[in-house]
This record gives C-alpha cells, structure tokens and sequence, in this order.
C-alpha cells in the first residue's frame, strides 16, 4: 500500500553509498540549516516573509533573482571544479574519483544549472533592478505576476537541488539529446527531474517575458520614445521579445518527450516513426535564441557602463539600437550551426554558416561602438569598466572563434571538441559572466544604498580573467589535438598537462568567486562608509541614478519628464535635476501577496510528484496550484495609497542626504 | 594553383609561430594524413586569418584608447557630446561585412566541396565501408569484401574510403580526427562520408557525441596501410572462425565497454540493412512497412509479402 502512495520513491532513491553525493547534500543542508538560525537569531523571519518573499516590488523581486543566481553559480561552479579535477585526475589511464554515471550528472548539471539556473536569473534579476527605474515606470506592468515569474524559477532551482539528495539528475548532456534522453535509454528519474525542473522554470520566464515587454511597451514616463529608451533597456525589450517567442518552443518540445516518456508516444523514439532529430532542430530553435537572450542584455549593461564611466554620450545610438534588432532577428535562422556534422546537404550547411557569420556583423558593430565611446573620454577603471574592457577583449575572441566554427568544414573537425567548449565558454563567461558582474557592481548602490568594496572587486576580476584565459585557452588547444568533450577519463600523457593547466584556472576563478563573496560581506560591514547619499554615485546619466538608493518603493515621487536621450544627464545639465515639489500626489501602489509562493511551492510538489509518479500528489497539487492562483483572483484588496505626507517624508530625507553631500 | 601555394604558406608561417608556444606536441587535426584534413586545415588557418584582420585591430584599440583616454590623462582630448560620425559608422558596419562577404564566399565554395556525401575523387576504386556504433563499440562491415571488425578499421592508402553509417541504438559520432571530418551516427537513418588516407599509421578513432556511461572508452583504431598490408589483413580477418550472423549482431548489440578487436570471416548481407532498417530484433523493417504502406494506399489491403511482391 505505501508503495503504491510513494509512486517510484524509496528509501533507496538517496544515494548512501555515494560519499561524495552524501557529501554535498550534507553540505547543501549545513548551509540551509546555518542560513535558517542566523535568520532566527536575528528574528528576522517575519520581515523576511512580508518585506521580501511575498514582495511585488521588481526591486526587491530583482535582488531576489539575483540572490538566487549567486547561491546556483555556487552549485554550478561545484560542478566545474569536480569535472576539472576528473580530467586532471583521470587523464593518464587511471579511473579518477568519478565514475561515469556521476561524471555524467555532473556535466548535465552543470549545463543546466548555469544556463537557467545562473545565467538567465542573473539577466532576469538586472533587469527588474534596474530597467523600470530607467523608463520611469513606478514598478512593472503585473507586480504579482513578477513575484510568482520569480517563484516559479526557484521552485524549479529547487528541483534541480533536490536530485542531489533524492534519486538522480540526467546523464544526458544539458540539452538531453533523444534517444539517449527516452526511457530506453534513461529509464531512471534523472530526465524526469530534467523536464519538470525546466518546465516550471520556464513557465516562470515566460510569464516574467510577457511582462517585461508590456512594462517596456507600456509605462515609459512621458517623452520616453522608443529611440530615447536607454540601450540597457532596448537590449531588455529585445530580449524579452526573443523569451516570448523562444521559450514556448522548447516547452513544446519538453512536452513531446515528456509524452514519450510518460504516455509511450513516439514522437523521438527510435521505433514506430520517432524522429530523434526533430528534438534536435527544435530544441536548436530555442537554444540559439536563448543565447541572445543571455548576451543581450549583458551588451546593454556594458553599453550603460562605458558611457557612464567615460562621461561620454554613447557612441552611435542609432547603430547600437538597430544592431540589437538585427541580432534578435537574426538569432532565429542560425539554430542549424549547432549540428552540421548530421549530414544535411551543402546547401543547407552553407546556408546556416553563411547567416552565422551574419550576426557577427551587428556584434561587430557593437563593439566598435563601445570604442568609440572611450575615444575622445575620460574612463575611470572602476570595477565595472574593467568588467567591460575584460569583456570586449575576452569575447572579440570568442567572436572569432564562433565565427571560425560556423564554416562547415572547419566545425566538421572542431565540433563536440573541447574547442567547441572552449569557445561557448569564452562567449558566455567573457559576455554573460562579466556582464552580470558589471550590472552587479554598477547597480548595487542603487539596490542596496552603499557600494561595493572597489579593491575586493578588482581582485575579483583580475582573478576571473586571468583564470578564465588559464582554464579555456589549453581546451582551445586540446580541441585541436582532436580530443571531444565529456569524457570521464582518458589516458594521455601529452593532452594531461593541459587538463591539469585548465583544472589551475578553474581555481583562479575560485579564488576570484571567494573574492566576490568577500567583497559583499567587507562592503555590509563597511556600509555607513560605503554609503550612497546622493542616489547617483557615478555621475550617472540615466533616470535610475534620478532617485534616492535604495529607491522608495514608489520609484518616483512624480513621473519625470523626459527631452532627450540620458535623461537624467540632461535634467543636471540644464539643473533641473532634484528640484523638490512643494506638494506630493498620493501614490497608488499594489500589496504584496503570497500568493507566488504558495502557487509556486504546489508546482513544485507537482513536479517532484510527477517525477516519482506519485499520481495523487501531482494531481492535488496541481489542483491546489490552480485553486490558490483563482481564489487570489478574487482577492479585491490588493492595492493601498501611499499618502502625499510619506511622500514627502521620504523625498524630504532624500533632500536632506543631497544637502549634506553638497 | 597559386591559391594553394599561398595557402599552403600560410600555413606553414601559423604552424611554424606556434611551434615553439606548443612544445612540439601532437595537434592531430592541425596534422592531417588526409587530403580532407589537409583541406579542413586550410580553411581553419585562412578563415581565422581573413577574422585576425579585424580582431587585432580591436583588441589593440580597446587596450590603446582605455590608456589614452584614462581619466588622469589630461592631456587627452575630451569630447563628453561627440557620440556621432558617419565616416566612422560606414567603417565599421562595411569592414566586418566585407570580411564576412569573403567569408562567406570561402564558406559556401568549402562546404561544396568538403559536403561529406561526395566521393573523393581518385583513379583507384573506392572501397565501402558499413558503419554501426554500437553501445559502446564500433562495427565496421566491408559488404564487397563480406568481412567484418569490431574496433578496428583498416584502410588501404591512396583508396578514397566510401562510409555510410548508422547506430543501433543512441547517436553517436564517426570521428578520426587526423583524417578529418565527422559524422553524426543516427538510429534508423543513414549517414555518409567519404574519407582517404595518404600515409600509413594507426589513427586513432572515436565518437564525438556523448552516448551514455562507456563514451569514453568507444574508441577503434583506424589502421592506414599500403594495399599489400591491407589485403594480408582482410585474409587474416576472413580467417576468423565467427560469422556475423543476426545472431551474432543481437549478441554484439548487447552494451558492454571496451571490447576488444574482434574479425568476422564472414558476413549475412542483410545485418547493414536490418540494422539501419531497425528490424535486427525480428520486427517488420522500416523499409518493408512503408512499402506496404505504399502498397496498402495503391492496391488496399495486400500482405506484406504481396507488396514486396507488387512493388518488385
């Protein structure tokens, strides 16, 4: 009978015998435990749930995010160290300390952890920080949706958590290619927490896309034009929009192997007219786009941060706004690059290789545009600037790398290569990472109200760009030699010193990753030093710097006006900027709600339930899910006034800091 | 001709500024025993070459305008309003669209012509290899000469190697990287290269696409050796007591790691086609239910016998 009730799950699903596994679990639970009696210690349970879990404000929802993605990176970059070490370990005959079928977890994990559990978090984050502030908007266009966008991707996060300890996670490679991927071939839970884990996440993005675009679309201050939106925020549009009509692709196509797996269909089975390369194509069809979602809105951090910390307008604007539209056009006819070597004909290969080098000319174009802003400036090189130069050194090369292996000939010997690894590598750590890490540091002060350690933060970068050229450049090298990604051990005195080479750099980058954590830790502790009184800590030139840091909740006391591109930088100009209202409008402002949470705590339950077939739970809770997300429906109390006089206490303790800076 | 040669020199200047950076060790895909390779390599070295155009250029500006235009630098021309120049932005969206232009050219022209599908040219008769992997092995059957090895594959130099390949179960992929190109390996459906050794040695082969717990260890040797040598090894091999029987194939299908090399003296015609056809196990195969299905839609209900028989 309780067989029955628990589906697939048993005692036996944890792993016990795995010391390593039992390890990291016991480790992941230390750190939850430790996190949960400091909380209480400081009686800080309370505030916690109706301040900041229940929060509707995108402000509060960003750092969220953003908390989020720090604590995956964290995982995931758990998951480089232990394939470093592998190689290094396993390169000259002998097993290594991984057997294959946790090797192969780990890759898996890895790749998914970092791609929708690091990365797209990170991005999401950035933008709920920083992008209403700059269009002017007092929050986004559906406050509550934000909040359950955010649930929905943790509850999946929490998911990808919980293979550790229960069962296990894919051994398929992040992208669970079929057959290998069907229930033939993985007939364990791994894929199933693959599919749930993703699928409710990505409901999340979706939802979080829709959004951002209204919010975008919608609610930019009066004189905010299309052509006068901050480029950070035309990336964000560009991006979202990219989300919108990417993300539904893979959830289809998850869908279809979800019913392969579930209800015997076929449509990627070997038999009964399966067609495994359809998943390909598709799963091809979303993942390029999911690329420019990642690095779109990196590009726009940097495009902010060069202009701010050059004092300079941006070079080109008008380019850099159509550069990013070409690129979101194009992101969607490139997806065939991922796979020439399966035998389409020349024609097509050719096709996709020749729109591949396409794309790289609009990038091409911003990258030079960034140059041109420091020419002719004055840069200071704080944190986020060498980010930037970090940056635009680092993936001009993973450019041309890129580009390289879009000729079809060339990827035919490249592909699946370590060289391929090293080059989406240098892409995603030399764009997404330093981009994220740039939006981090540049916009902290605005979420926080003090700034971060600049000399912890150097040492953080120097240590993420040197380890990042010690890690990849041997993979480079090792692609070359003709040696393919994934394996667990190999044995060959000459392609070792490299792997122990790049196995050094990864523990560059950890030193640079602890610098990080350092940096925020010495920054809370020197905070009364650190402070940002002004709202505008480097001379900024866009409206988010207009308002006091931390922003109030409301954003602006009155909606500004906008006359020009750089809004704020115009208001100092021409000293309109910070000029204090003698009366204050009440504010209308929406509750916070738990009802995100509730909702997404069912989802997932759902998807552990659905994971072990546990069939009474995944229907309860998916009835519960729907039954909560109705009943808040119905919820009329669900906004409140701030009044003119909080208004005004709060722009008048604004006022009071401006004075005393002054 | 002269294209070649120029090419050939560019190489030959990369390789030898490398060299010393490298140590001297082996870079088997920037060291082809193959005129596929070679090629391959050509265009490695040319594309990356016609890309350093713009590349250094940029790395060089990023580095010299952040130094000059540093905020101690007093002395350097500050423009915080000068954001616009038509003659800068025609260069830099034609610069990168003319090197894409010829990259492009250079991508379409190769791609034709390195199209795995096509035969390499050759006085010599082609030899036709049938590939399988296999979790986790590789299946090599030579139908004319009705041999088959399991992790060794031979080839007889200057012979262009005719290769159509599929899996019996996940993809994998074929790759013997100091030859050149790979090719995805799929389950019920067929692949094709085209390959040629130009001088004799072991080369080692693997499979470029993860393919579950014993990847690592799928490798074969690829042993290229003047044709007497290759006619001494396909006699050693039909020497072998065992068959490749359906039998047999079902007995190899089973997933096992590291197996060792192992000849089949002879070969059942159909195994490449029941294979590729998914019908190894007995079942109809592919092939025959969509005749029948041909045969249903022309003549309505026909056994699948009489369809074979209709369609004959």
């Amino acid at each position: 009978m309780m067989g029955d009730m628990m589906g697939k799950l048993s005692l036996d699903a944890i792993p016990l015998h795995q010391p390593i596994v039992m390890g990291a679990v016991g480790f992941m639970a230390l750190g939850g435990i430790g996190l949960a009696a400091l909380i209480t210690y400081f009686g800080f349970w309370r505030t916690l749930w109706s301040e900041w879990l229940t929060s509707v404000d995108h402000k509060k929802i960003g750092i969220m995010y953003i908390a989020l993605a720090m604590v995956m990176l964290l995982r995931g970059f758990s998951d480089a160290i232990m394939m470093r070490t592998q190689q290094a370990l396993a390169s000259t005959g002998g097993p290594g300390y991984l057997p294959p079928e946790h090797f192969d977890q780990v890759f898996t994990a890895h790749g998914v952890i970092m791609i929708f559990f690091m990365a797209m978090p990170f991005i999401v984050g950035l933008m709920n920080v920083a992008m209403p502030l700059q269009i002017g908007a007092r929050d986004v266009a559906f406050p509550y949706l934000n909040n359950l966008s955010f649930w929905l991707t943790a509850a999946g996060a929490l998911l990808v958590n919980v293979s550790l300890g229960v069962g296990e996670f894919a051994r398929t490679g992040w992208l669970a290619y079929p057959p290998l991927s069907e229930l033939a071939y993985s007939p364990g839970v791994g894929v199933d927490y693959y599919i749930w884990s993703l699928q409710i996440a990505g409901i999340g993005t979706l939802l979080s896309g829709v959004n951002m675009i209204t919010t975008i679309l919608k609610m930019r201050a009066p004189g905010m034009t299309l052509m006068r939106m901050p480029v950070f925020t035309w990336t964000a549009l560009c991006a979202n929009m990219l989300i919108v009509a990417a993300f539904p692709i893979l959830t289809a196509t998850l869908a279809m192997l979800t019913l392969d797996r579930y209800l015997g269909m076929h449509f990627f089975t070997n038999t009964a007219g399966g067609n495994p390369m359809m998943y390909v194509n598709l799963i091809g069809a979303w993942g390029h786009p999911e690329v420019y979602i990642l690095i779109l809105p990196c590009f726009g951090v940097f495009s902010e941060v060069i202009a701010t910390f050059s004092h300079k307008q941006l070079f080109g604007y008008t380019s850099m706004v159509y550069a990013t539209i070409c690129i979101t056009v194009l992101s969607f006819v490139v997806w065939l690059h991922h796979f020439f070597t399966m035998g389409s004909g020349a024609d097509v290969n050719a096709f996709f290789g020749i729109t591949t080098m396409v794309i790289s000319i609009p990038t091409g174009v911003k990258i030079f545009n960034w140059l041109f802003t420091m020419y002719r400036g004055r840069v200071r090189f704080a944190t986020p600037v060498l980010w930037t130069i970090g940056f635009m050194i680092t993936f001009t090369i993973g450019g041309m790398t890129g580009v390289l292996m879009a000729v079809p000939p060339a990827d035919f010997v490249l592909h699946n290569s370590l060289f391929l690894v090293a080059h989406f590598h240098n892409a995603i750590i030399g764009g997404v990472v330093f981009g994220c890490m740039a939006g981090f540091s540049y916009w902290f002060p605005k979420a926080f109200g003090f700034t971060l350690d600049e000399r912890l933060g150097k040492i953080s970068f120097w240590c993420w760009f040197v380890g990042f050229y010690v890690a990849f450049m041997p993979l480079y090298v090792l692609g070359l030699m003709g040696m393919t990604r994934r394996l667990d051990h190999l044995d060959n005195p000459v392609w070792h010193v490299y792997l122990v080479a790049a196995m050094c750099g990864a523990l560059i980058i950890m030193c640079g990753i602890a610098a990080q954590l350092a940096q925020i830790a010495v920054s809370i502790r020197n905070r009364a030093a650190l402070r940002d009184l002004s709202g505008d800590p480097w001379n900024g030139r866009t409206l988010e710097w207009s308002v006091a840091s931390p922003a109030p909740a409301y954003n602006f006391a009155r909606t500004p006006l906008v006359t020009g591109r750089d809004a704020y930088w115009d208001m100092k100009r021409k000293g309109v900027a910070h000029r204090p209202f003698s009366t204050y409008r009440p504010i209308h402002m929406p509750h916070n709600t738990g009802t995100g949470v509730i909702v997404s705590a069912f989802a997932a339950a759902m998807g552990f339930a659905l994971i072990w077939h546990i069939w009474w739970l995944a229907i309860g809770s998916f009835a519960a899910a729907i039954a909560v997300a109705i009943t808040h429906s119905f919820d009329e109390n669900r906004d409140y006034t701030v009044s003119p006089d909080d208004v005004a206490r709060s722009e008048d303790s604004y006022f009071e800091q401006l004075a005393s800076q002054a | 001709m002269l294209r070649r040669k120029m090419r050939g020199a560019i190489a030959t200047a990369v390789l030898a500024a490398t060299a010393p950076l490298l140590g001297g060790c082996q870079f088997e895909v920037l060291d082809p025993h193959g005129p596929i390779g070679v090629d391959e390599r050509s265009i490695i070295i040319l594309s990356t070459c016609l890309m350093l155009i713009v590349v250094v250029p940029v790395i060089a500006m990023t580095l010299a305008f952040a130094w000059r235009y540093r905020e101690s630098n007093e002395q350097a021309t500050f423009a915080p309003d000068w954001a616009h120049s038509n003659k800068i932005e025609a260069v830099v969206w034609l610069v990168p669209c003319l090197i894409v232009a010829v990259l492009g050219y250079v991508t379409w022209t190769s791609t034709h012509k390195l199209d795995p599908y096509r035969s390499i040219a050759a006085a010599v008769k082609p030899i036709e290899v049938e590939v399988v992997s296999l979790d986790w092995k590789w299946l090599f059957i030579y139908p004319d000469l009705k041999i088959a090895s399991v992790n060794e594959l031979a080839l007889p130099i200057g012979t262009p190697v005719n290769f159509r390949l599929t899996s019996s179960s996940v993809m994998d992929s074929f790759f013997i990287p100091e030859l050149g190109s790979q090719i995805y390996t799929m389950p019920g459906m067929q692949t094709k290269l085209s390959l040629l050794a130009t001088t004799p040695g072991t080369y080692e082969g693997i499979s470029a696409n993860y393919s579950g717990d014993g990847f690592s260890d799928m490798h074969f040797a690829a042993r290229a050796m003047p044709r007497a040598d290759f006619d001494k090894w396909v006699a050693a091999v039909r020497s072998a007591p065992q068959d490749l029987t359906m039998a047999a194939y079902r007995q190899l299908a089973v997933p096992s790691e590291r197996m060792p090399v192992t000849y089949y003296g002879n070969v059942e015609p159909m195994v490449y086609h029941d294979v590729l056809n998914k019908c190894a196990d007995g079942s109809t195969c592919t092939d025959d239910a969509m005749h029948l299905a041909m045969a249903k839609e022309s003549f309505g209900d026909v056994g699948l016998c009489d369809a074979a028989r209709i369609l004959r």
